[in-house]
């Protein structure tokens, strides 16, 4: 029985763990270690170069570049992301005042779930194309058309939104939020559905008005969602690469002029246009140490005693 | 705080009460009003604003779909044209362009992969769930552990691994892969469900002579089947999805290797060609045959579709 045991123990872990050792786990760890050479790709032969690799990533000002925008999504993505779905949620769970003390959802609110989620199941390819048709730089785009009509800017010269080095970073932000927006606020419907009414029926009646509510008592008890969705949101943040690879201009985007460039795309020119194999595991392991870094800081520094309920 | 407790307890069965809760006592009369009030402004306001979010979703995406309808003269002239040529030729050309191709591509590689990460996914997570060996909580963290890291980090030596199995550009080479990246969810997320379960029933099979295989097989994994449904839509949806490791996997070596693109990858690759050869409606009508299926999959599985994706952010 015992030793039968065992034997179906190893049976059902061979495939599986063979698998993730051989795409996942081994691959991981030889970047590290490619990260130290001066591999070029083509061949198998390369030198140690010691921390050559992230020597030169210093003096890389397209990448150190690519690093700074990174930081301002990391900063703004999570920030403006969390705001609108935490009020979205606040508002189809606990928005109604309609019953006799009740604390409802708004009318409607089921609907609104269901619109606000689907972008999340479209792929990052189909809002490439999607928003590089919303994008347009003339009045064919949607957003030039509405403002051309509205009278907001004029029919001769509309805005050139993704060649525009100012403004690229955030039309590229407006595409993440649209896109995130409606998955976190269904997170964040999870967790206040799990709030117990008799909290929001006591804030009630000790004549607590909506606000006083939401802030008082239902951020409180979300706390622990929304550090989760910042780790997330940062996470998403720090890669960008398909809608920044596929909506701005330039081999694996970045353009203009380096103006849109992350930590990702740098990383794939790097590696499938220069060839410089090496150099991109270096990018690599950099961008999993300030992944790293952005899970625990957060994690420490929105740590909040925990609520039971 | 006496006087809270007794005031609320007073206040209780009036405000369940039918309309009974207005003049009862001098204080409370004024409330409901103010609220009123505030309410009616807030509900504007708030109903605004979440009916301008609605259709801030919707509209690029109808817009989209109504321009494949579009000649490409009037997709280039103003974006508030309305369509004229109601016709589904520009599908079938979109079809025909690539777009079948990708879409044939991409169902022949998750046909594979999500089955097998299911199976190899359960089986896994069933063995650490449910037996007790040395080096078990290591073996869960080692596999769970994955999903910390970014896929870029293993992409530069993942390609020179499936060049080395001589499976770049094949369907099998992506299956695997898709496989491997897949495991730490579903491992995640099976072996919470699994912990579930109860045991009794795995017992009892045990008793009657079932082998460990077998009770796997036929007693807990069709007791596991809302938490399969879950999490299999949520990896079909995220593999269907995946770009990146098609984009490094799956171009062709050389000029005898078949073209062999997933939908993503296909899409991406039409909107660069616009370019060179201007057909917008064909890359609008591949967009919304692109999305077809999900709209589909999540209209019919939407509360599944929701409960799977959140889950993977619930650690």
């Amino acid at each position: 029985m015992r030793k039968g045991q065992y034997q179906f123990v190893t049976g059902f872990l061979l495939a599986p763990m063979a698998l993730y050792l051989i795409f996942v786990i081994w691959p991981y760890l030889q970047t590290i270690g490619y990260s130290f050479t001066d591999w070029k790709g083509q061949s198998q032969t390369f030198g140690f170069v010691g921390l050559d690799n992230y020597a030169a990533l210093l003096e890389d000002n397209v990448f150190l570049q690519a690093i700074w925008h990174n930081i301002l999504f990391l900063v703004f993505i999570p920030v403006i992301t969390i705001l609108l779905a935490l009020f979205f949620a606040f508002m189809l769970n606990a928005g109604g005042r309609g019953g006799a003390g009740g604390v409802t959802g708004i009318q409607g609110s089921g609907f609104y779930k269901i619109v606000y989620f689907f972008p999340q199941v479209l792929s990052l390819a189909i809002l490439a194309v999607l928003f590089g048709a919303v994008y347009r730089s003339d009045q064919g785009g949607l957003l030039n058309g509405l403002l051309v009509k509205a009278g907001l800017v004029d029919a001769g010269r509309p805005v050139e939104w993704l060649n525009e080095p100012s403004l690229v970073l955030w039309c590229l932000l407006a595409v993440v939020v649209w896109h995130g927006v409606g998955f976190y606020l269904v997170l964040f419907s999870a967790a206040m559905q799990s709030i117990p009414k008799e909290i929001y029926e006591a804030s009630l009646l000790d004549g607590a008005g909506r606000a006083q509510t939401f802030f008082r008592v239902t951020l409180p008890l979300l706390w622990e969602s929304v550090q989760t969705s910042w780790v997330y949101l940062g996470i998403t943040a720090m890669d960008l690469f398909v809608l920044v690879s596929t909506m701005t201009s330039g081999q694996f985007g970045g353009g203009p002029d380096h103006h849109s460039e992350v930590m990702a795309t740098v990383l794939m020119r790097n590696f499938l246009y220069f060839g410089k194999s090496g150099y991109a595991c270096a990018m690599g392991v950099v961008m999993l140490l300030l992944t790293l870094i952005l899970s625990v800081v957060t994690l420490r520094a929105t740590r909040r005693e925990r609520i039971e309920f | 705080m006496s006087i809270t407790a007794k005031e609320s307890a007073a206040t209780e069965p009036g405000s369940d009460g039918p309309r009974g809760d207005g003049p009862k006592s001098g204080r409370r009369t004024l409330r409901p009003g103010d609220r009123a009030t505030e309410g009616i402004t807030l509900n504007v306001f708030s109903h605004g604003f979440l009916a301008l979010w609605a259709v801030l979703i919707v509209l690029p995406l109808l817009w989209l779909v109504l321009s494949s309808f579009k000649t490409d003269a009037q997709i280039g002239g103003s974006a508030l044209s309305w369509p004229t040529n109601w016709t589904f030729d520009v599908f079938v050309r979109a079809w025909d362009k690539g777009i079948g191709d990708y879409f044939t591509n991409t169902v022949i590689v998750l046909a594979f992969s999500v089955p097998l990460t299911m199976l190899f996914g359960s089986m896994a997570a069933y063995v650490l769930a449910r037996y007790e060996f040395p080096g078990n909580r290591f073996l869960y963290f080692f596999f769970v552990g994955g999903a910390m890291f970014p896929v870029f980090l293993a992409l530069v030596p993942l390609y020179f691994m499936v060049e080395r199995f001589g499976m770049l550009n094949t369907y099998q080479g992506l299956i695997l892969v898709y496989i491997a990246y897949s495991m730490p969810f579903t491992v995640f997320f099976m072996h919470a469900f699994f912990r579930t379960l109860p045991t009794a029933v795995h017992e009892a099979a045990v008793i009657d002579g079932a082998s460990h295989t077998r009770a796997f097989f036929q007693v807990m994994l069709p007791m596991a089947k809302p938490g399969l449904l879950s999490v299999g839509i949520f990896n079909a949806l995220g593999q269907w999805n995946q770009y990146i490791l098609p984009v490094v996997l799956m171009q062709p070596r050389d000029n005898s290797d078949p073209e062999r693109y997933l939908l993503t990858q296909g899409l991406v690759q039409l909107q660069q060609q616009q370019g060179y050869a201007s057909d917008l409606p064909v890359l609008f009508a591949g967009v919304t045959i692109a999305m077809i299926p999900m709209l589909v999959v999540y209209l019919s599985f939407q509360r599944q579709v929701q409960s799977g994706l959140t889950a993977g952010t619930l650690k």
